[in-house]
């Protein structure tokens, strides 16, 4: 293989056609193959009578095996044209299969959804803006964006405050990797598995019963009141919010300690020359030195309380005034089967991360080299 | 430094170590309440605080396990000695329906990931500058927008309810982190390294898979770990495009379904999320570094 076209070369536009058919027909063969092969293995597999374990097994090696296989055969197929033709399609035996799978799956059902978006429940009459018009104004909607707000500002908030606050703690002790482990272990943990933990933390029981719910039982112990943690307007947004700070405090921490090993101590040094206090560091010398991985661990966060779902449906299934986009999103696509209005609803999620995704572009198209 | 100095410096350090400690207690409360009340009786864990066993109160069991574990026609014995029939949760079933959707989840987007990254380092074609555009964009774009119309595909091509159609949802979506973090890695390999496999008239796809491959290994397990908790933790995927209650149900489904219709049995609750997350628990201490290095090089993903 060499990276550099052949130049001067004469080709008619018949032959510039062919080649570009062939790249798309590369491009799909693998997908297309595979797919049709691992589709007819699942049939089979359905109508058979197997162990459970068999299945499992015999499914996993079929479609990783599967996969593989096919690459090396349309890499067969390509060379065995010229070697002018092999040279132009190769790129897309490679890139090709992940090309049409991600049109398939996030480039055109973003189109997809934008149209959708215009038609009503079934998909079949054009209804206009009707679906963003629910969107924005319907009261469990606004309900819905307000939760989300309050998502990203506690959420995000609360896991980088918590987050830089044990990085930048750790950074001084002997038992760093200890402490950090406990913080960062959550993040191993699904939504699903936090949302039974913390259900069973908030559980409650009547005044004089005894308690099994922990912030329960230390309300009692102070005296006062049991409480149904989750049918308290506003607060239980907070109390579902404090699972996402436990979980993702761990992730925000690691990158930023990272950072915080990164800070030259000839600066922290100058500074204490200077008479500041180890406050003053972190405020004036730390602090800026790691501000855009502060930016980049924020927005990460950002996006996942933009699309926060599991722990809501788990935790309260948007019941008591806790709705949140994604689940809205849900309730319209499998309980009301308002496909319009699912897509509307999906299409704001989009909208919302555009200013991350525009960022994300500019800083991938400031680095050199591509 | 003065001693003044030096014991303002020492106290200071006790205030670090207490305020951290008092943090990774809270940190750790939820997980260890979780653990002890799944291995408590079903009347302990309904009447009684979990942390009175601290005062020596109650007894263990594992028959909150065998329970969650077993199928429909679990029997057990409970403190009395009877032996009861009851119906189980048999999330040992869900179990294997859990590797059965993340083992190729986590091998085919890798797999197709590494291929597509190596394409975008090391060769020139048409069009390479704005795919690779459109990678790092979709980086942040929510899955949620392809869940009706892949929904709408699958069920015209029979897919709904299959390993295959989840698979390839999870390959979809895995795909740009996977060929983002690949491409930062592949791309900084030496290029003398090809070049005289090159010279020895090698196919790229020999080069790809004898040298590539191998040498990426770093960025492939970190790129495995990620992909496979977010596959093994995922919930919505897995509820649209393996549906709610059918035999494929993975773990997170059939806890999210305990949760609706046991939501006040704590005992078997707790046992559920244990062993929902043991799994990912073991993964993650066993293979932390890696993970660690994986976050730091995608921590632009959504």
């Amino acid at each position: 293989m060499t990276t550099t076209e052949i130049s001067g070369e004469k080709r008619g536009f018949l032959a510039t056609a062919l080649i570009a058919i062939g790249r798309v027909a590369v491009s799909l063969f693998v997908p297309i193959v595979a797919f049709v092969v691992l589709w007819a293995g699942f049939i089979f597999l359905r109508d058979s009578n197997a162990p459970q374990g068999i299945i499992a097994a015999v499914a996993i090696v079929w479609g990783v095996g599967g996969v593989a296989l096919l690459f090396w055969v349309t890499d067969w197929v390509v060379n065995r044209t010229s070697v002018t033709v092999a040279k132009k399609l190769q790129p897309f035996v490679f890139v090709g299969p992940a090309l049409a799978i991600l049109a398939w799956y996030l480039f055109i059902p973003t189109l997809r959804s934008l149209y959708l978006s215009f038609f009503d429940a079934q998909s079949n009459n054009f209804v206009g803006l009707a679906n963003y018009i629910f969107a924005f104004t319907d009261s469990k909607m606004i309900e819905s964006f307000t939760n989300n707000l309050l998502w990203l500002i506690l959420g995000t908030g609360g896991a980088v405050g918590f987050g830089l606050l044990i990085a930048l703690l750790a950074d001084r002790v002997k038992m760093e990797k200890f402490f950090k482990s406990i913080i960062f272990m959550p993040m191993a943990i699904s939504f699903v598995g936090a949302g039974v933990i913390w259900r069973f933390i908030y559980a409650y029981k009547p005044a004089g019963e005894d308690q099994i719910g922990l912030l329960n039982a230390v309300v009692t112990f102070f005296g006062g009141e049991p409480q149904a943690w989750f049918t308290m307007p506003v607060w239980n947004n907070v109390f579902l919010i404090a699972i996402l700070v436990w979980l993702q405090t761990g992730y925000a921490m690691v990158i930023i300690s990272s950072a915080l090993k990164g800070v030259p101590s000839s600066i922290i040094e100058a500074g204490r020359i200077d008479g500041a206090g180890e406050l003053r560091i972190i405020r004036s010398i730390i602090i800026p030195y790691i501000a855009s991985t502060l930016v980049t661990v924020s927005t990460t966060i950002i996006i996942i309380t933009l699309k926060i779902f599991d722990i809501v449906f788990t935790m309260t299934n948007g019941n008591y005034g806790t709705e949140v986009i994604a689940s809205m999103q849900y309730k319209q696509m499998f309980r009301f089967y308002h496909y319009g209005r699912g897509s509307a609803i999906a299409i704001v999620l989009v909208l919302a991360v555009i200013p991350v995704m525009w960022y994300n572009l500019r800083q991938f198209s400031k680095r050199e080299g591509f | 430094m003065t001693t003044l100095a030096k014991k303002k410096k020492h106290n200071w350090n006790i205030v670090v170590n207490i305020i951290l400690i008092v943090l990774v207690i809270i940190w750790s409360i939820p997980i260890i309440g979780l653990l002890i009340s799944s291995v408590r009786p079903q009347d302990d864990v309904l009447n009684t605080g979990w942390w009175r066993i601290f005062a020596g109160e109650g007894n263990f069991t594992l028959n909150n396990y065998r329970r969650v574990l077993g199928g429909s026609q679990s029997t057990f014995t409970d403190a009395a000695g009877n032996v009861l029939r009851a119906s189980g949760d048999n999330l040992s079933q869900a179990f294997i329906n859990s590797f059965t959707v993340t083992i190729p989840a986590v091998i085919i987007p890798i797999l197709i990931a590494a291929a597509a990254a190596f394409g975008f380092a090391w060769m020139i074609f048409p069009g390479r500058k704005i795919f690779f555009t459109i990678v790092v964009a979709l980086l942040v774009v929510p899955l949620q927008i392809a869940l009706i119309p892949i929904l709408r595909d699958y069920m015209k091509l029979g897919l709904t309810g299959s390993y295959l159609g989840i698979w390839l949802a999870h390959t979809g979506f895995g795909l740009p982190l996977g060929i983002y973090l690949l491409y930062n890695y592949i791309s900084t390999i030496p290029r003398d390294v090809f070049e005289s496999a090159f010279l020895d008239g090698a196919r790229p796809m020999v080069v790809f898979a004898r040298l590539v491959l191998p040498l990426s290994v770093p960025a492939i397990a970190s790129l495995g770990i990620f992909q496979f908790l977010w596959v093994w933790n995922d919930l919505l995927v897995a509820l649209v495009f393996l549906g709610g209650t059918s035999d494929v149900a993975v773990l997170t489904q059939r806890l999210a379904n305990m949760v609706g219709s046991r939501g006040q049995d704590w005992h078997l609750l707790t046992a559920g999320a244990f062993v929902v997350m043991v799994v990912p628990v073991l993964v993650f201490f066993a293979l932390q570094r890696y993970f660690v290095q994986g976050l730091m090089a995608g921590s632009v993903k959504g």
